[in-house]
């Protein structure tokens, strides 16, 4: 089994519900705490597994703006594995999670330097290494619902931006999105073969802003009526 | 990067211990200008004991939990940190047994002593490769993951090694001219190396770019927001940056106290040559080296900045 993400970056709509859904489970998970510093003062910051990015792709007018969720991607060739000392960061045979076990983790830092994702963030309260665990402690719980067995930022993606599935099942959700829709990785040169796949924005017909011509006369109609009706 | 002193300590302090006695050992298999004398080595290899302890008792200090850095030494299978620490640790054993006979002085002890030394002196140059390899490994580090990374390590570490034990070798009635070669010879050889890295830095050849990095190589990509209302653990950790005026400056000074006024002095000091002065050129090229390894750390550009909006790594 090889568990891993879809993100379908056409329908993500950047509400960062998935990073809250994320920092409200594990926060009292495996792993936890997740610790925020200065919450409520000038310079928030804190743990979180799951950041997602904005980005502005093409050049205005034809421009777009594209949220980018963005975890773990449980690679194949997870490099933090392999430079951990410790032993405490270790990949599931089972399923290709990849998890830091709090108890051996020393906090030295170098799996974040190993990871080309940002997967990794130290928690200066514990002192040790922080990670995207894919919700194990929710996906093999055999009290929640099987349909809600799932990482929490897929339960509450609002746009249903995410999936989460089995990549070595070539049937299964994910594997036939990837294949239908193009999916991708990020950073393929540096080889790290992550799991975590990204659907890209497809092509959509541009929405004239100029040049529009008269209206006719529904859009008149609209128009008066839009005008007596008070906003 | 955000250069840690802690690690920019510990590379520099233990990188010219192992140097000191890998060097040491050699001066002393070799009989060099005459051999040095029992108190020479000892207080030498001594010198040396105490700048790799220091060493690695600083890298304890960046680490966020210490209680479990013994746990450090159990993954050598596969990482160069956990490497670095065995080896740094098997060291010691055959340093002290080493140091110990020699201390002794009995001559039916004399193979076992060479054998220790020779056994300290590989395990003084593996551990300092080691530690190259810690950086070099790395694949999201374009600056660090390069073969002249462990080779600056070892050089870095033998020139201030050399340096330490001209030192000591003054100290006595030794012939110090093959001593001073020695420090020259590895000073020229460090400095090229250098140079060589600084160029090869400077001219990215295929990089990732912000478009490998998203996916979206059609277009020009730019950040709009990154997400967080202010800095992460990312941006404290990768998001370092040196201006260029400073990294110029840097360099400069780098060469000039780690490499050229040590070489100026040296040359002058060929006729009268006294530890007082040596030990003032010690303290520059040392000064040079902590300026390198700062730079070494504050001009690596990890692959996440990309994700925040940097366009090439």
């Amino acid at each position: 089994m090889r568990l891993g993400l879809v993100i379908d970056l056409d329908v993500c709509v950047g509400c960062h519900a998935c990073a809250v859904a994320c920092k409200e489970w594990n926060a009292s998970g495996t792993t936890a705490p997740m610790t925020d510093y200065q919450p409520y003062g000038a310079e928030p910051s804190g743990v979180w597994f799951n950041r997602i990015r904005h980005y502005e792709v093409g050049e205005y007018p034809n421009s777009k703006t594209i949220n980018f969720p963005m975890s773990c991607m449980h690679c194949e060739d997870a490099d933090c594995v392999t430079v951990c000392p410790t032993g405490a960061s270790y990949k599931r045979a089972e399923d290709g999670i990849v998890l830091v076990d709090q108890t051996k983790c020393m906090g030295c830092n170098y799996c974040s330097w190993a990871c080309p994702y940002g997967a990794r963030e130290l928690d200066r309260e514990s002192g040790t290494m922080k990670k995207c665990t894919l919700c194990v402690d929710r996906i093999y719980d055999l009290k929640i619902p099987v349909e809600e067995r799932q990482p929490a930022c897929v339960n509450t993606c609002p746009a249903h931006a995410r999936m989460f599935g089995d990549f070595d099942d070539p049937n299964s959700a994910v594997s036939i999105e990837v294949r239908e829709r193009g999916g991708y990785a990020l950073l393929p040169e540096l080889g790290y073969n992550p799991t975590n796949q990204y659907l890209p924005v497809r092509k959509a017909k541009p929405i004239p802003t100029e040049n529009l011509g008269k209206p006719g006369f529904k859009e008149k109609l609209k128009g008066f009526a839009n005008r007596i009706v008070k906003r | 990067m955000h250069p840690a002193f802690s690690v920019i300590f510990f590379t520099v302090s233990s990188g010219a211990g192992f140097g000191l006695f890998a060097l040491l050992y050699l001066a002393d298999a070799l009989k060099l200008g005459g051999g040095l004398s029992t108190n020479q080595l000892l207080i030498a290899g001594i010198i040396g004991l105490v700048l790799i302890s220091a060493g690695l008792m600083s890298s304890m200090f960046h680490l966020a939990n210490p209680k479990n850095a013994w746990r450090a030494f159990s993954r050598w299978r596969t990482s160069w940190l956990s490497r670095e620490g065995v080896f740094a640790m098997v060291f010691f054993p055959f340093a002290v047994v080493y140091l110990g006979l020699t201390w002794l002085g009995m001559k039916e002890f004399e193979t076992l002593r060479m054998l220790a030394g020779g056994m300290s002196m590989l395990l003084a140059w593996i551990t300092i490769f080691s530690t190259g390899m810690i950086y070099g490994c790395l694949k999201t580090i374009r600056q660090w993951n390069t073969p002249l990374v462990p080779a600056n390590y070892l050089l870095l570490g033998h020139f201030s090694g050399a340096l330490l034990l001209l030192i000591v070798a003054q100290t006595g009635t030794v012939e110090v001219s093959s001593y001073l070669n020695i420090v020259l010879a590895l000073l020229v050889f460090a400095a090229a190396l250098k140079a060589i890295y600084y160029f090869w830095i400077a001219n990215p050849g295929v990089v990732s770019t912000i478009n490998t990095a998203t996916g979206f190589t059609r277009a020009r990509v730019k950040l709009l927001d990154a997400g967080h209302t202010h800095g992460t653990f990312l941006t404290q950790e990768f998001g370092f940056q040196v201006a260029r005026q400073y990294a110029l400056f840097l360099k400069a000074f780098v060469f000039s106290a780690g490499f050229l006024i040590p070489l100026l002095a040296l040359f002058g000091m060929f006729g009268t040559l006294t530890s007082g002065l040596t030990i003032i050129v010690a303290i520059m090229a040392l000064l040079g080296l902590i300026a390198e390894r700062w730079l070494f750390f504050a001009e690596a550009r990890h692959v996440v900045n990309l994700f925040h909006g940097a366009q090439r790594c």
